[in-house]
């Protein structure tokens, strides 16, 4: 450490979580917060705008995974893409969203681990399949399902894909996160092998598996529970479970 | 010819043109006007924001930040056809509906992999650089074709296809976009140095464990600041692991560079500033509430973070 850094800009991460916690629009508190922050180093007005101008333009590439695949997704939908993954996974007896979830993670985690990335993803898997897959699934043990319950089912199925995807990501040796490490200890005097830092990783993603399928696994007994206990708290919406269809498991 | 991200970006560009020109010509949109100018001043900066002074791009994100603000940003009328209609073709259709949904993936990892081989008179067919992004960019217009072919409907309607979801998105379609630009102004600015000041002042590490837990910990919530671990990961390293973990208590630094960016994934897992992650699969999956997301996976990324807390004690120190 040689000189004190200013302290000023830290009025911008005050903003932004004040932002949140206010539950105020996130695209407004982002743009606000940009403009203080910048506004708190010291840059004039125009010099305020071109940063965020740059900023915006480098980081045009972060919506073109979820831009371009819409097209094809809502064609499929208007289609009935979701309720065949719904009918064709409730074929399955054995199928329960934890399950077919936990599946789902370790085949994200493997694909990841070996540099498939794109082999996932939430416009392109989650929502025309995983996530239906996951209600249909849960569908065809319990009955209708009621808003709450598929919601939290959704909620899992996006979750298990992140999950998925950031600790299998980063044991992969090509990975970007791997080769910034590298770069960066390497700048710092500190060499080290890519090949290293992505073995090291290994322990942490086998944590994290057994964390989170231990999870889905909690999950699928949650919502035996909650389906199975007759207590009308949505009325009107909550279906009753269907018991006789129960047996057969 | 080589195929770049330029490509991808007037192709983003002209769908959201597309989408504005069909909003503004909806009489039965609640907020047309707004709405329509919102994502065509979003298509305008995808065709030519680098054409024009980043000034101007930074009053147009402002510009759009405002309509937001003033809940001019809306969902027009579409809606899908009777569930009805959908199962029976689905019956019709089948397992040939999952064609086109997995050629994306399949074919983007094709594309990705096969890069390095595509190169004619010299030059590589997709850029090196972005093979996966344009890999997907292609992979898309090719189940595209697919999806018109299965279903005998036009391009035309799968861009108002596209409409209804980015409808149903909103801003938070824009939102990862603008945290990744914050991002930058941050570092622009310096709060990374201010936080890495603060925080290594603040604390005294002199016991081993207390500074391992610092790094594991700080990793976490800096990522839940900046919504991203390779923003948390210089700043972190730079200012405990590289002086302290490594300097003064000689650790292995390939543990911690790798366990050090997990545990800052585990603060992804946290935070909306993630919001590609967290905030936008639960406006995708039409989620009432906006954190869904982030609530599952709280547990996971807590538990995680202790067991990484306890992983590099154990592993760093051989």
């Amino acid at each position: 450490m040689t000189s004190d850094p200013s302290l000023w800009p830290l009025i911008g991460v005050a903003v932004i979580i004040l932002g949140f916690i206010l539950r105020l629009n996130p695209m407004v508190v982002v743009a606000v917060t940009a403009v203080v922050t910048a506004m708190a180093a010291g840059f004039p007005m125009q010099k305020v705008l071109a940063t965020i101008g740059t900023g915006f333009i480098k980081t045009r590439n972060l919506p073109l995974i979820l831009l371009l695949p819409l097209a094809v997704v809502g064609l499929l939908e208007r289609h009935g893409l979701r309720q065949h993954a719904q009918g064709w996974i409730s074929r399955f007896k054995s199928a329960t969203a934890g399950r077919l979830l936990i599946v789902y993670l370790a085949a994200r985690q493997l694909t990841a681990a070996i540099g498939l990335t794109s082999l996932g993803g939430h416009p392109q898997m989650v929502r025309p399949l995983l996530a239906p897959m996951a209600e249909g699934a849960t569908e065809a043990r319990m009955g209708r399902l009621p808003e709450r319950v598929r919601h939290k089912l959704r909620a899992y199925a996006a979750a298990t894909d992140n999950v998925g995807l950031f600790f299998g990501e980063d044991l992969f040796v090509a990975f970007g996160a791997v080769v910034l490490m590298t770069t960066f200890l390497h700048e710092a005097g500190i060499d080290v092998e890519p090949i290293h830092v992505a073995l090291w990783g290994i322990p942490t993603g086998i944590s994290a598996f057994v964390i989170h399928a231990w999870r889905l696994r909690r999950l699928d007994a949650a919502l035996k529970r909650e389906l199975d206990a007759p207590v009308p708290q949505a009325p009107g919406e909550s279906a009753t479970p269907l018991h006789a269809r129960q047996t057969e498991a | 010819m080589t195929l770049s991200l330029d490509l991808l970006f007037t192709l983003a560009g002209v769908l959201l043109a597309m989408i504005a020109l069909m909003t503004l010509l909806d009489p039965s949109h609640p907020k047309r006007w707004t709405t329509g100018m919102f994502w065509g001043l979003y298509a305008a900066l995808f065709l030519a924001g680098h054409l024009v002074p980043p000034e101007w791009v930074g009053a147009g994100v402002l510009l759009m930040a405002l309509m937001v603000a003033v809940k001019g940003v809306g969902a027009g009328s579409l809606k899908l056809p009777s569930a009805e209609a959908c199962a029976a073709s689905a019956r019709r259709l089948g397992h040939r509906l999952f064609v086109p949904a997995l050629a994306i993936p399949v074919l983007t990892m094709v594309g990705t992999l096969s890069a390095k081989y595509l190169v004619f008179g010299g030059l590589p067919l997709i850029d090196p650089k972005n093979a996966t992004l344009v890999s997907l960019g292609l992979a898309c217009i090719v189940a595209l074709g697919l999806a018109c072919w299965l279903t005998r409907e036009t391009p035309v309607q799968g861009v108002r296809e596209a409409r209804r979801l980015v409808d149903a998105l909103g801003w938070a379609l824009v939102l990862p976009q603008m945290l990744g630009m914050l991002g930058l102004v941050f570092s622009d600015a310096g709060v990374g140095k201010a936080v890495a000041h603060v925080t290594t002042s603040a604390i005294n590490m002199d016991l081993r464990f207390v500074a391992v837990t610092v790094y594991v910990v700080g990793m976490a919530l800096f990522t839940v600041i900046m919504g991203n671990g390779f923003a948390a990961f210089p700043v972190m390293t730079g200012g405990v692991g590289v002086p302290i973990l490594v300097g003064v208590y000689h650790g292995d630094p390939a543990v911690m560079a790798a366990i050090g960016m997990l545990s800052g994934y585990c603060g992804t897992l946290m935070t909306p500033m993630a919001a590609n992650f967290n905030i936008v699969p639960a406006a995708l999956l039409e989620l009432p509430d906006k954190n869904a997301v982030i609530r599952a996976q709280v547990p996971t990324a807590l538990t995680l973070l202790a067991v990484n807390v306890v992983l590099l004690n154990l592993l760093m120190f051989r």
